[in-house]
């Protein structure tokens, strides 16, 4: 797998080179903005935390990481540059590393631009920051989730738009799945095992654990295993279709 | 050393590639013919490794593009149909990384990147975003990307494709220069390119190999080789002679009235004989000209199971 940092680079800095960054960075501050302070009530709840800020990530990667993550495999297929790519010396994991790490720094990047909010908190109280580290580190594998969804779904098709919207849906089954209204559906007909797995599989049950500070090692596993998993699912899926 | 054994590729019940087998050693520079969709695109593909066969295999200097595809890669330049490229780079970025995965670093990497622009002479355009540039450009991208890495092998999908006929030419004399002890693979339409690189061409068609030979032998199978063109006062005069001429298969009077084609008998050389008669009768010659033959000619015979003459 080599040289995946050499494709990370490329990937990185052509995020930089068109406004795809900027738009996306400027749209992710703002909502972040919007969501904590008019729907979380950062203010009314007095309290020195960003629960306020974290507990809208999940929405609001719903529709943001698509948008990233898209254009991932699909450009490369629509071009005809993965000819390209995947004739040169680098193997099919260094790719996909390479480009999976460029989306996931880029979410990192846009998730420390927050920090006029961590500032905030600190001025006007005295916070657990080791839970707001925890809240940033579970945020960030989180995305690293939804972009792994991404990166496969990416790979299967040459348009963006189709890209777009089946990552969309399928991340929003894994957000949901953890949600009552899922869980009471499922458990009428399902064996208790497949309740058990359905919920265990939900982003956000994971999630919430680590933004509330409680950073088990069992949910930033299972953040670690969903990007595994569907990074391999990717290399398959290129392997098969990739000159289709 | 390449070599292609009985390799096939099947999409669905249509077959692209049907049991092609062939070898090419240094300094050999084929060129691969056929009409669209005759399966030379595919079969470059599978040369470079990006396609996997249905069955048979291609080994490159020993290896196995499909077992062995990174060790492959590294000997192989490859230009792929259309040029592909990132658009939002700039030659220079493009080519760097393109440097850089081949495993170029510092000094080496420039000086790499450096000699290549100036061999497609890219230099005005080198921080203009890809996408800005002339289909010229962007081919010429495509070929310093290529050779970037000096490779043994060289597998060019329609690299002349797009360029005005100067550019052509500058990409059909680095190719001559560059092919003394590699190994070049050329797929193309233009046949006048096969002539002008080849030292041996291939004609496919229907995934099948009609015909290997070099590209003068190929030229010989036109009904046109060894004909003599000629344009002189007297042409009515000249068509009665030249009829009873031993040798003669068939004459044909041009557009022009004082125009004749001459076409000889198999394996018959008709220069002599008629340079003396045109002498003998003092006629005012125009024009004299004897045919190579035709490669387009033979690729349409070819390509569309018409009958060859010659």
């Amino acid at each position: 797998m080599g040289n995946f940092n050499v494709v990370l680079k490329r990937e990185l800095a052509s995020y930089f080179a068109t406004p795809l960054a900027y738009v996306f960075i400027v749209i992710f501050l703002m909502l972040t903005g919007v969501f904590t302070f008019f729907l979380g009530g950062f203010f009314e709840n007095g309290q020195a935390d960003l629960w306020a800020f974290f507990n809208f990530h999940p929405w609001l990667y719903l529709f943001l990481v698509p948008a990233l993550s898209m254009r991932l495999w699909s450009e490369e297929r629509k071009s005809g540059t993965i000819e390209l790519l995947m004739t040169l010396p680098i193997s099919l994991k260094g790719m996909v590393v390479g480009k999976f790490l460029a989306a996931w720094l880029f979410t990192g990047i846009a998730l420390v631009l927050t920090f006029p909010l961590w500032l905030t908190v600190n001025y006007l109280g005295d916070p657990d920051n080791g839970a707001i580290l925890a809240g940033y580190l579970g945020s960030w594998m989180m995305s690293g989730g939804f972009l792994a969804i991404g990166s496969c779904i990416s790979a299967t098709t040459k348009n963006q738009v189709i890209a777009f919207i089946l990552t969309a849906v399928v991340s929003f089954l894994f957000v949901m799945s953890g949600f009552n209204l899922v869980q009471e559906w499922i458990t009428g007909w399902a064996w208790d095992w497949v309740v058990d797995a359905v919920a265990a599989l939900s982003f956000l049950t994971h999630f919430n654990a680590i933004a509330k500070g409680v950073l088990d090692l069992r949910d930033v596993l299972f953040f670690l295993v969903i990007i595994v998993g569907w990074l391999l699912a990717t290399a398959i899926v290129l392997d098969m279709k990739k000159a289709d | 050393m390449i070599t292609v054994d009985n390799l096939t590729k099947r999409f669905g019940p249509f077959t692209a590639v049907g049991g092609l087998s062939f070898t090419v050693k240094p300094g050999e520079v084929l060129g691969f013919l056929g009409p669209n969709g005759a399966g030379k695109s595919t079969t470059m593909k599978m040369i470079t490794g990006f396609l996997a066969p249905t069955s048979g295999q291609v080994t490159v200097f020993g290896h196995n593009v499909q077992e062995d595809s990174l060790a492959a890669s590294t000997v192989m330049g490859y230009l792929p149909e259309g040029a592909p490229s990132y658009g939002d780079m700039s030659p220079l970025k493009f080519l760097r990384f393109v440097g850089e995965v081949r495993g170029f670093k510092g000094r080496e990497l420039s000086q790499r990147v450096d000699s290549v622009v100036q061999a497609l002479q890219l230099s005005t355009v080198l921080n203009q975003p890809i996408d800005t540039l002339s289909k010229g450009f962007k081919r010429r991208v495509g070929l310093a990307q290529a050779i970037i890495h000096d490779p043994k092998v060289l597998v060019l999908d329609e690299p002349t494709d797009g360029l005005d006929p100067n550019q052509k030419h500058e990409v059909r004399k680095l190719i001559q220069n560059l092919s003394k002890d590699k190994i070049v693979i050329v797929s193309t339409h233009i046949l006048e390119e096969v002539t002008a690189v080849c030292t041996r061409a291939m004609i496919i068609a229907g995934g099948k190999l009609l015909v290997d030979d070099t590209p003068d032998a190929l030229a010989a199978r036109s009904r046109l080789h060894g004909a003599i063109r000629l344009q002189l006062s007297h042409a009515d005069d000249a068509y009665q002679q030249l009829s009873g001429l031993a040798g003669v298969d068939e004459i044909e009077r041009g557009d022009q009235a004082d125009s004749l084609t001459v076409y000889p008998k198999k394996g018959v050389s008709l220069f002599l004989p008629i340079n003396q008669l045109l002498q003998q009768n003092s006629w005012e010659v125009h024009e004299f000209h004897v045919e190579r033959g035709r490669l387009d000619d033979v690729f349409r015979d070819l390509t569309q199971g018409g009958c060859l003459h010659g």
